[in-house]
């Protein structure tokens, strides 16, 4: 079984986010950038089960700009075989990604497709299910647990009203929740020999797919502020307030 | 043109993140379509073709729809949507798995999460956990939107009567087959609607400790909820979890118990109208955000809070 695992660079989720004051984005300059969190997940649950013995190979592939490479790279240094990287510069809506994602998918002809469930800057929560559109294949969204079975995986799946499983014959596209599991650290020596793993570079261009946004940002802004609040001494005048002054009890 | 509005539903009855979707739906377009998939749900046509903003009712019924399967609503989504210049439905579980494979086969670039109508083709939606609010304008001839059901208020649900038109099934996917749905029963009122959220954290310390929160969730009648460290932990189940990759809640009086605040958590609940941080760490982050700040031990704040609530006369309901 071979596992194809898409990976994206974002802000790091510790880093305070500013808003550029001319409106057209956030600073990212000299800013942290890691993997986006559930991508970790994803190429985590991919490593174990290679580990258990039922996956013999796993790709790990980006799509971005030149440093988007790094996430590769760790990919690779956390137990991915090799990388793929689909160059492209400035904005790429998720619809353009899953159209990269599925020519690649075409080549390689893996038989599950693992990615994180939201990318955490954009928050749009789309490619994975467009992947599987495109691709026809069955979709497992937001899994908190995965059972490999021959033809088929049973997925637990986090939804509002608590866990839902479904059973998705292979190829599928399964999209993970941060409590899948818990990601591992590179160690140093696999950092050094992730190294010397290839990693493919292809140019968005050459795949012959339109990657120009169909949605314009007109502005960005920060977020109206809340008006600062109170300390209060105690229990007793907490409840008073919120009581007589709030009036929401 | 018209809007399509996906509903969700258990086949008894309309789920209320649907009713905030109308809402939305109609700022959009006033002509505004309800498509209704599912097995045996003839009361949820004839509940939602009783909602004055809708102006008709769509209601596929086949067996194949007992259950809700993205791949198998997303076939009888597209075999009648061609006439319409929006498909919507809300912005959780239920849509956020449904929207992207329908907007992939329509080739259209989806718009997530909205809170604000601006124009049929421009929108508000948060990014970076809303840090930032983007407005952003759909150049798709069509559009695919998921709407934030906190942001919009829920459509009456009495007075109208449109049309129900029942329509043709699609093909069912062998490829994905619904095995079972663990929904936890609760008497307590559902967390995305609730006036009252209480919510819990890492500072709880255990699952046993979560009967402090419930206790006084009883008395508020409250929603409970929890931040994600206390839901990785075992604490309590996913479906409490708020913040960024959880549930947005925009409840009258949010109570964060031994909660520090990190920024997936405060996206999740920073809209609500009235914060209360109870927190033994005065310089936790959720402060920045609380209405009323309690610097206290929460094994000693709890009880106490539940006893002068004991004391007031008249709680609200």
């Amino acid at each position: 079984m071979k596992i194809l695992v898409a990976v994206k660079r974002v802000i790091d989720y510790n880093v305070q986010i500013r808003v550029k004051e001319d409106g057209s984005g956030v600073v990212t300059d000299n800013v942290k950038m890691s993997t986006n969190p559930p991508d970790d997940n994803a190429i985590e649950e991919a490593v174990k089960i290679k580990e258990s013995g039922k996956a013999t190979e796993i790709i790990a592939v980006t799509v971005g700009e030149e440093k988007a490479q790094e996430t590769v790279r760790k990919a690779l240094a956390v137990g991915a075989d090799r990388g793929i990287h689909v160059k492209v510069d400035g904005t790429i809506e998720p619809l353009a990604v899953s159209k990269i994602l599925k020519k690649i998918v075409e080549k390689e002809n893996p038989d599950l497709v693992f990615m994180g469930k939201q990318a955490i800057d954009d928050d749009c929560n789309q490619t994975g299910q467009m992947l599987a559109a495109h691709l026809n294949w069955p979709q497992a969204t937001f899994a908190s647990k995965i059972e490999v079975n021959d033809k088929s995986l049973k997925v637990t799946r986090e939804v509002d009203e608590g866990l839902e499983t479904i059973e998705v014959n292979t190829p599928a596209i399964i999209t993970c929740d941060l409590r899948l599991n818990e990601p591992r650290y590179a160690s140093l020596p696999n950092i050094m020999k992730a190294k010397k793993k290839p990693i493919e570079q292809i140019n968005a261009s050459d795949l012959g797919v339109d990657t120009n946004p169909r949605i314009e940002h007109i502005k960005i802004e920060e977020p109206p502020k809340r008006k600062a609040g109170i300390k209060v001494a105690s229990v007793e005048e907490l409840v008073q307030k919120l009581k007589n002054e709030a009036k929401v009890i | 043109m018209s809007v399509l509005l996906i509903a969700e539903h258990n086949n008894k009855e309309v789920k209320p993140f649907t009713l905030n979707a109308i809402t939305a739906a109609s700022q959009i377009d006033q002509d505004l379509h309800v498509l209704l998939i599912g097995s045996k749900a003839d009361d949820v046509a004839k509940s939602l073709s009783e909602v004055p903003l809708v102006k008709k009712v769509l209601h596929i019924d086949h067996e194949i729809y007992e259950n809700y399967i993205a791949e198998n609503y997303t076939a009888a989504i597209l075999k009648h949507a061609d006439k319409y210049s929006h498909i919507i439905c809300s912005a959780n579980t239920f849509g956020k798995n449904l929207m992207p494979r329908v907007a992939a086969l329509l080739d259209i670039s989806q718009v997530s999460d909205i809170i604000k109508v601006i124009s049929p083709d421009t929108f508000l939606r948060p990014i970076y956990a809303g840090n930032a609010f983007a407005t952003v304008k759909s150049n798709d001839e069509r559009k695919c939107v998921t709407i934030r059901p906190t942001s919009f208020e829920a459509a009456e649900t009495t007075g109208g009567s449109a049309e129900i038109e029942k329509i043709d099934a699609a093909d069912q996917t062998e490829n994905t087959k619904f095995i079972n749905r663990e929904e936890i029963k609760s008497d307590r009122p559902e967390l995305g609607t609730a006036r009252i959220v209480i919510s819990g954290g890492r500072g709880l310390q255990n699952g046993e400790n979560f009967k402090l929160i419930t206790d006084v969730a009883d008395k508020l009648n409250a929603a409970i909820g929890a931040s994600r460290a206390a839901v990785d932990a075992g604490y309590i189940t996913n479906e409490h979890q708020v913040g960024q990759t959880g549930k947005v809640v925009v409840p009258d009086l949010y109570i964060a118990v031994g909660i520090s605040g990190a920024i997936q958590h405060l996206a999740g609940m920073k809209e609500s109208k009235v914060i209360v941080a109870i927190n033994k760490d005065g310089e936790a982050p959720i402060f920045s955000v609380a209405d009323y700040g309690l610097e206290a031990d929460l094994f000693e704040a709890l009880p106490q809070f539940l006893e002068e609530l004991n004391k007031l006369n008249t709680i609200q309901k």
